[in-house]
């Protein structure tokens, strides 16, 4: 059996790019340790989902199909998952730091009695096939080596966006095999009644490759709509300080930060906003971060790869037209 | 309905954070220390909860040193009827896992119908101990919830996902870890702080608990950190100059051709 063991999250057969970023990940585990890689689903109908699975290389893909697990429960997907990973000689089960991963890898853990490092940002392997985690603590502002105990499979959780994606190998040779997972229907006590999807039809800020946050500077919500234009221009997300937040600017699902959401899009753009520790908390590890603000001692500037110093309401919409022509051409 | 809402004391998150002299932990020199802000929240959801039943007890457990007891009094001037302090030297340098033994053993003492915690803890922000303790209290929970009613001897919680919410039905007894939005906590009065004086205060130790001390602590951890560092500091990156037209013009060909994100 697999020596490195990799939960891909899949919602109604789609698998999220978290999903597949694990997979990568657990294929470089698994080759450090010499070892072989199995990708677990759960839910119904999974073979689509498994289809995009298979080129990254795993040289297992077990489907664990039960019509009650058709809906994501962290009580039936923990007795699925933990049931059958407790049968193999996994060393390291590994997730992604979604809603999903985040909500199912600690009922995991204490169910088995192993170790779980959340929302990581980088693993390697050591001696003897054991594992190092490295995540983001105090806000971010200092960063935790994890060391594990004996007990195995070791877990973590990776945070989305910040691994590379899987790239197809060459030869995909993987096998998928079809289980039905064992369940005690009557331990699946909290149950999904409804989904209220976000009606906006906006890009969720977790989800977005590039996100366009606007601050206090903004001071009203129509004058989001230079925030928002400049989003659709570059197919991303908005985001948005507390301080724009707890005035009224934008609802609360687009704050980022310590007590928002934490992101790390390939792209951020911070528009008037000072950069507080707390909002850096939540974009700091974003691979590229623009900044435009006009006072050119603010904090962010110490963080972001290119700075603009200057007004805002000049330089946003000037910025959107510029990317407008672009893809015009 | 007797409600049990978990607090841990996190260090303020404004604090400045520098490493301990051990290399893995944080220098507490000059930090200081308040109730976890999810906890708040959990907390302000469990005062609801029974101000809404016109009946009811709010108990208030944290597991960590006597230094810990300013935070418990200050729940308890927000309005929580007890405290109950689980306190060892044993307990030091639990893990998640650790942690929730620890709360789930004193918790089990009595009967109980919702338990209510931070989705995570500031600072360590593992976002593991609520499953966990509903694990090993054989509950099912429901994390990251942003809106809560009972509804007799059963919950409908809505839960944070991406780009929804997820509407979930539990049966009590259950667990439910709060994010921001569920409410606004409110401040304690000085009446409040005045009462909070009266209120019991149960101090615990392990032997209280009757758990092994290998299970618990640092004994009993199953991750440990071994090392903290300060982030390597990103370099303060390029400031473009000139006109805004010029600023714009140099931003977008940086990020196609230097930066290759757009
Ligand atoms: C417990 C706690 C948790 C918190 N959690 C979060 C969190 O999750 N997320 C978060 O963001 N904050 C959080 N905060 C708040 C944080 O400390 C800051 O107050 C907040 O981030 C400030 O938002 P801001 O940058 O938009 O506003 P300000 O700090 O007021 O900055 C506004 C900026 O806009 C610039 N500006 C003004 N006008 C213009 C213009 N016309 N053109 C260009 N620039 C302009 C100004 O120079 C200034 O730098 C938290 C605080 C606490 C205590």
């Amino acid at each position: 059996m697999a020596e490195v063991t990799v939960f891909v999250e899949q919602r109604s057969g789609q698998v999220k790019r978290a999903a597949l970023e694990v997979v990568a990940q657990g294929r470089g585990l698994a080759d450090a340790w010499g070892g072989s890689l199995e990708a677990i689903l759960i839910g119904t109908d999974l073979d689509d989902a498994a289809a995009k699975v298979l080129p990254l290389g795993p040289d297992h893909v077990t489907l664990l199909e039960h019509p009650v697990l058709s809906d994501y429960s962290v009580e039936g997907f923990t007795q699925a998952l933990s049931g059958y990973v407790a049968r193999t000689n996994s060393l390291a089960l590994l997730l992604p730091a979604t809603a999903m991963g985040m909500d199912l890898a600690p009922r995991v853990a204490a169910r088995l009695r192993v170790g779980l490092a959340s929302d990581c940002i980088s693993i390697s392997s050591g001696p003897d096939r054991t594992m190092e985690a490295v995540r983001p603590v105090f806000s971010g502002k200092a960063m935790a080596t994890v060391r594990f105990s004996s007990a195995r499979p070791v877990m973590a959780t990776l945070r989305p966006n910040v691994f590379p994606p899987g790239e197809p190998v060459a030869n995909p040779a993987g096998k998928i095999t079809k289980k039905t997972p064992e369940l005690d229907e009557t331990k699946i006590r909290a149950r999904l009644t409804g989904i209220e999807k976000d009606q906006s039809g906006e890009i969720d800020v977790k989800e977005a490759d590039i996100v366009v946050s606007g601050g206090r500077a903004m001071m009203n919500s129509e004058n989001f709509g230079i925030i928002r234009d400049l989003a659709a221009a570059l197919g991303g997300a908005v985001g948005a300080s507390r301080a724009a937040v707890d005035a009224g600017f934008i609802a609360h699902q687009h704050q980022v930060g310590q007590t928002g959401k934490v992101v790390a899009p390939k792209l951020y753009i911070a528009c008037g906003i000072s950069g507080a520790i707390q909002h850096l908390a939540g974009m700091s590890s974003s691979k590229v971060i623009v900044a435009i603000n006009k006072d050119g001692e603010a904090p962010i500037f110490k963080i972001a790869t290119y700075g603009i110093v200057g007004d805002l309401f000049r330089i946003v919409p000037l910025l959107t037209e510029k990317i407008l022509k672009l893809k015009a051409e | 309905m007797n409600l049990v809402v978990c607090m841990k004391q996190v260090p303020d998150t404004a604090a400045r954070v520098a490493i301990g002299g051990d290399g893995r932990s944080l220098d507490p020199e000059g930090v200081t220390f308040v109730v976890n802000p999810y906890d708040e929240i959990a907390l302000e959801e469990a005062l609801r909860i029974r101000e809404k039943l016109g009946e009811g007890e709010v108990a208030v457990v944290t597991m960590g040193p006597e230094k810990g007891s300013a935070a418990l009094r200050s729940c308890l001037a927000m309005g929580a009827d007890r405290g109950i302090h689980l306190q060892d030297a044993a307990f030091q340098g639990s893990d998640s896992l650790g942690t929730a033994r620890i709360l789930a053993a004193a918790i089990a003492r009595k009967p109980f119908d919702l338990i209510l915690l931070g989705k995570q803890g500031v600072g360590t922000d593992n976002s593991q101990t609520g499953p966990m303790l509903a694990e090993l209290l054989d509950l099912p929970h429901v994390n990251v919830v942003v809106k809560l009613e009972i509804m007799g001897k059963s919950l409908k919680a809505f839960r944070q996902i991406e780009g929804a919410l997820e509407v979930i039905e539990a049966p009590l007894p259950a667990v439910v870890t709060a994010q921001k939005g569920l409410n606004e906590p409110r401040y304690a009065g000085l009446k409040g702080i005045m009462a909070a004086k009266k209120k019991p205060v149960e101090v615990l130790c392990l032997r209280d608990l009757g758990l092994p001390a290998d299970e618990v602590g640092e004994k009993g951890a199953l991750v440990r950190w071994t090392q903290l560092e300060l982030p390597a500091s990103r370099s303060s990156g390029k400031i473009l100059q000139g006109e805004p037209e010029e600023a714009v013009e140099e931003l977008v060909r940086l990020l196609r051709e230097e930066a290759k994100v757009i």
